[in-house]
């Protein structure tokens, strides 16, 4: 499974439907994810690329999107 | 060794249900109660300053301590809503109580200042005696009642708290304390001269979710503790949701986390110690266990505070 089928899966079991956002979908003006569910966002993520995501990272705008995720999961991995 | 003496509060009179803000902003009141938890707050009088607001709360603090203003050796006053530059409302508090002479140092600090101001006051009592620490705020006057800025209108209230951390007795005894401050994310919520205040959400959200549960747990981890043995967390009345997604990180159940921030909103530095109070006062007598205060805000900063029965309620804590 690529990365952004992956990410994907974590948006879906964070949202608890089935949502297929585009790639480049901005996931908070499409109201996919809110605070809290981005928090929820970042502890999946590093728990399922086995990343860490310091502090200092977690600026909401490297997890707007898929396409963005991906990149920034790429970046640390 | 430092210890909580006494606490006290001031809540204005005029009490601004949702039904008043919401359409002021725009939105419904049933939408605004399920998006914040927040039912009321309180806004000041327009003859009512910071200062007045910071002194009836220290007068009802030094009434609950038993001990005349004379007798305090500092005052630190918290405030990010003060209403000028200089001086701060430390001068004005400390004169109104007829303490000139004694040190009044103002803590410019948002949210967690008083939180701040608990910690430094138990490191710096041994020198000064009582250290009289005080938040107050009037954020009704730094948000805007309209539509485009309704994400922070609808969330602030104003009111004041105090507390009195004195060398020797208390009520509860400072066992340990963390401050941290991250100013890389200094602009993700401000208050800029002339301006309403601003805050970006999302991130100070994303920011406190780690970095609560993160400090609490390094302080009680450090002095052979752990969550389950605190009897109450008594946090920074910010966000509902916040509260409980710390609570949650920390395996505590709901009902050990103090929760006022439906009648108040939030009121900033001053809102720990107005939870403090009422905590305070519901219990009522000697503590049975150790309670954990905690803050988060404008900084960025945030930290925790550990305080323990005088006795150590029997869990060894240093």
């Amino acid at each position: 499974m690529d990365k952004q089928t992956k990410i994907t899966e974590i948006l879906r079991r964070l949202a608890g439907k089935p949502i297929d956002p585009a790639p480049g979908e901005s996931l908070f003006e499409s109201g996919l994810l809110d605070s809290f569910a981005l928090a929820d966002l970042v502890s999946a993520l590093e728990a399922e690329f086995a990343i860490r995501i310091p502090d200092s990272d977690l600026r909401p705008r490297l997890f707007d999107s898929i396409d963005r995720i991906a990149a920034y999961v790429e970046k640390r991995s | 060794m430092a210890y909580l003496r006494a606490l006290g509060c001031y809540l204005p009179s005029r009490v601004v249900e949702n039904s008043e803000v919401a359409p002021l902003v725009g939105v419904d009141a049933e939408w605004l109660l399920r998006a914040t938890g927040i039912e009321q707050r309180r806004f000041a009088a327009p003859e009512e300053s910071v200062a007045s607001l910071g002194l009836r709360a220290a007068e009802d603090c030094l009434a609950g301590a038993g001990i005349p203003a004379r007798e305090v050796g500092m005052l630190i006053v918290a405030s990010g809503s003060s209403e000028r530059r200089f001086p701060g409302p430390a001068s004005a508090i400390g004169a109104a109580l007829g303490i000139a002479g004694t040190p009044a140092i103002d803590l410019p600090m948002a949210s967690a200042g008083s939180l701040f101001g608990l910690a430094l006051g138990a490191k710096l009592c041994r020198d000064y005696g009582n250290v009289l620490v005080v938040g107050a705020e009037i954020m009704s006057r730094v948000v805007r009642l309209e539509p485009a800025f309704r994400d922070t209108a609808i969330l602030f209230g104003d009111g004041a708290g105090a507390c009195v951390v004195s060398e020797g007795s208390g009520f509860a005894r400072v066992v340990d304390s963390i401050l941290s401050t991250d100013g890389d994310f200094r602009e993700a919520l401000r208050l800029d001269l002339d301006a309403p205040l601003e805050m970006d959400g999302r991130a100070i959200i994303l920011q406190a979710s780690r970095k609560l549960p993160r400090v609490i747990s390094e302080l009680l981890a450090r002095n052979h503790s752990n969550p389950s043995q605190v009897g109450t967390f008594v946090m920074h009345q910010a966000n509902l949701n916040l509260i409980a997604r710390v609570a949650q990180s920390l395996g505590v159940p709901d009902t050990k986390v103090f929760r006022n921030l439906g009648r108040y909103g939030n009121t900033s530095s001053a809102s720990l110690l107005i939870a403090a109070t009422e905590w305070w006062r519901e219990t009522g007598g000697p503590l049975q266990a150790p309670v954990v205060f905690a803050a988060f805000g404008a900084g960025l900063n945030w930290g925790a505070l550990l305080a323990a029965p005088v006795d150590g309620g029997g869990l060894g804590l240093a």
